[in-house]
């Protein structure tokens, strides 16, 4: 038994977590984050600042771009769940994690995660992104080490690759 | 007999203002008003501030791309993280705004007015009783803290009630 949970109040979850089917068993009011980070070892996604101003913690969540800190895993249902971990195996994900790369766009890499997930959600939808595309889709997304300019030179080097 | 239908058009009309102002009473509350803004963002709270996270409007008033009101708002509230949710969260579009440029309200009679160019009677009638981020106001959900956010002024019955009477007396606007 997990030490520090009330066991009354759990419950089973059948998620979609990268393509993988995982069972978990967990107070329903748990944010997904906690979910993929605790009960799957799922660390690539980041804990920020858990009210969602932040952006660390970006998963894709039925393909919609979401912030794992603020969804109870009692609101997923049956939407499919894609983590950083998954994204070397996306298409777009990989050409964006090369372009960071290229880029050398990290600094410390605490963002960095939510910071891709946010791009290969924009990349799937617009391929061509402008400058305010760019600022105005990522505006969620903090990196206290001001990396943004790079970031911008890496979306739009992913973009070139995907035209 | 002239006189007499003037003083029941005049009656009805005064029943029908008075309607209205308590449909206003609601329209204008927080938790309605904060998502029919005039500008590019929604706001949130009882003191209306703008919405925080950089969060926009976006060209079908559900944000943009990776930053849409689906990135935090799901279809439920979420009371364990304190974010209010319901199906298609979304701010009216601009054709629906009820405050000017500066986030104040606009007047009770420019708010009548754009009411009653949206949509007719049994069509509003329907709006108010049955869609469901209008009903959302009576089902806020819990803040962050805890605390339950506040409800509009009048029951969701009043609300209905009212907008019926408004509507009978011919939809008058100040």
């Amino acid at each position: 038994m997990d030490q520090g949970r009330d066991t009354m109040s759990m419950k089973a979850y059948h998620l979609v977590v990268n393509g993988e089917r995982k069972s978990v068993t967990v107070d329903p009011s748990t944010p997904l984050l906690w979910v993929l980070r605790e009960d799957l070892k799922l660390t690539g996604t980041k804990f920020g600042c858990g009210i969602g101003a932040c952006g660390a913690c970006t998963v894709h969540l039925g393909g919609v771009a979401t912030r794992s800190c603020l969804v109870p895993v009692s609101l997923i249902g049956d939407r499919k769940i894609v983590t950083i971990e998954g994204m070397s195996r996306d298409p777009i994900g990989r050409i964006v994690q090369n372009a960071w790369v290229d880029k050398d766009v990290v600094q410390c890499g605490y963002c960095q995660s939510g910071q891709i997930m946010s791009v290969v959600a924009l990349l799937k939808a617009n391929r061509k992104p402008t400058d305010t595309n760019i600022e105005e889709s990522l505006g969620g997304n903090l990196c206290r080490c001001g990396t943004y300019v790079r970031i911008r030179d890496a979306v739009k080097s992913a973009a070139e690759k995907l035209a | 007999m002239f006189s007499l239908l003037i003083a029941l058009f005049l009656a009805e009309t005064a029943e029908g203002l008075a309607a209205w102002q308590k449909i206003h009473s609601v329209l204008t509350s927080p938790r309605c008003i904060n998502c029919h803004t005039a500008t590019n963002y929604p706001q949130q709270g009882d003191d209306r501030h703008r919405h925080f996270a950089n969060v926009i409007r976006g060209p079908q008033d559900k944000g943009v791309v990776a930053l849409n009101c689906a990135t935090c708002h799901q279809s439920q509230n979420a009371n364990s993280t304190g974010v209010p949710g319901g199906q298609n969260w979304h701010l009216a579009p601009l054709s629906m705004k009820w405050q000017d440029l500066n986030d104040q309200p606009l007047t009770s009679a420019e708010i009548c007015r754009s009411v009653k160019s949206r949509l007719d009677g049994a069509h509003l009638l329907k709006h108010h009783a049955e869609e469901p981020l209008v009903l959302w106001a009576w089902n806020p959900g819990r803040r962050p803290d805890g605390t339950v956010r506040t409800l509009p002024p009048l029951t969701r019955a009043q609300f209905v009630e009212a907008t019926r009477q408004w509507i009978k007396a011919g939809t008058p606007c100040p």
